[in-house]
């Protein structure tokens, strides 16, 4: 079903050595991307006349334990001008779960990249406060990772002096 | 033929201990810290409410200083990040006081078996009268008021006493 959407046509067209694969069923507009110029392809993403995704509404994180590679990063765009969405999906390897941070592009990723890190492991390079978001700084291991165990307990911390 | 007595204008007297006087003082005034989190504290306002009228107990005066206050009543679920605010709460507190846990996830987590909730309040705090229910219904929190009643009128330890549990 690729080949119908304007977004996915300009984003292969202009990185077709970065576009893994796509699919656009029903408008849900996807891509997967290479990690290793992904600022280079969010910034063309915003930039562009046709796209303009002005709109960062999401990033999460994916773990698909028993896969490789076993991790995933989601964006989520919108553009209010044009309004149209995309989905841009990044693998990355469990050993090396290092991206580029966004931040640079969309200010407002900053706490979308620290939950991530936070709930996940994944690194966000460059990142100008990579730190815990949701959780406490004492909490040990990442938990929506499928490997944390589910009846782990975590320290109980004291009054902070 | 029973004698009959009639007031005459002089003062009467009782005997009584000094400890049981004050435990009756105390008893009669005890001065909830409400800590609700969640639901629980829905049930919480109502127990203080007009229909349930806690104030029939001398339970009525809420407190939202920990220092004025001799109940901490814990109505919610806690986390692992919470935690340690509770813990300075009750630091804060006046001896003698006592914790009422209310609700299951006070008591032991409830459902919330997973990674950020604190699997019940006894695991930081000394707790004295436990509440269940999910939420329980105001008249728990009426039994739990008279149960802290009864631990102060008969001089039972306090949970604080026997903690920690070892």
């Amino acid at each position: 079903m690729s080949g119908v959407s304007v977004v996915l046509d300009r984003l292969r067209e202009r990185f077709p050595g970065e576009v893994v694969s796509t699919h656009s069923n029903f408008g849900d507009d996807t891509a997967l991307v290479r990690r290793e110029r992904i600022v280079e392809i969010l910034a063309f993403l915003r930039d562009d006349p046709e796209l303009l995704f002005g709109f960062a509404m999401d990033l999460t994180g994916v773990d698909y334990l028993g896969e490789t590679p076993r991790f995933e990063v989601v964006y989520h765009l919108y553009s209010l001008e044009r309004k149209h969405r995309v989905r841009i999906k990044v693998r990355l390897h469990e050993d090396d779960p290092v991206i580029d941070t966004a931040v640079s592009v969309w200010p407002g990723i900053d706490w979308y990249e620290r939950e991530a890190w936070d709930m996940y492991g994944i690194v966000f390079r460059g990142h100008p406060n990579l730190k815990r978001i949701l959780l406490y700084e004492a909490f040990e291991g990442h938990p929506l990772r499928k490997d944390y165990p589910k009846a782990k307990r975590q320290p109980t911390i004291g009054p902070e002096e | 033929m029973a004698v009959r007595h009639e007031k005459d204008g002089s003062p009467g007297y009782a005997l009584t201990t000094l400890e049981s006087l004050i435990a009756w003082g105390r008893k009669y005034s005890l001065y909830p810290f409400t800590f609700a989190t969640a639901c629980c504290g829905i049930e919480v306002m109502g127990a203080f409410g007009t229909h349930y009228d806690l104030s029939r107990f001398g339970a009525e005066v809420v407190r939202f200083s920990p220092r004025q206050a001799d109940v901490l009543l814990v109505a919610g679920t806690i986390n692992y990040k919470m935690a340690p605010v509770l813990k300075r709460i009750y630091d804060q507190m006046l001896e003698p006081k006592w914790v009422i846990s209310m609700g299951a996830c006070a008591c032991s987590g409830g459902f919330y078996n997973n990674y950020t909730v604190l699997q019940g309040i006894d695991k930081i705090l000394p707790v004295d009268v436990y509440i269940p229910g999910c939420p329980p219904n105001p008249e728990g929190i009426i039994d739990a008021v008279v149960r802290i009643q009864k631990i102060i009128e008969t001089g039972a330890p306090r949970a604080a006493e026997r903690w920690p549990i070892k």
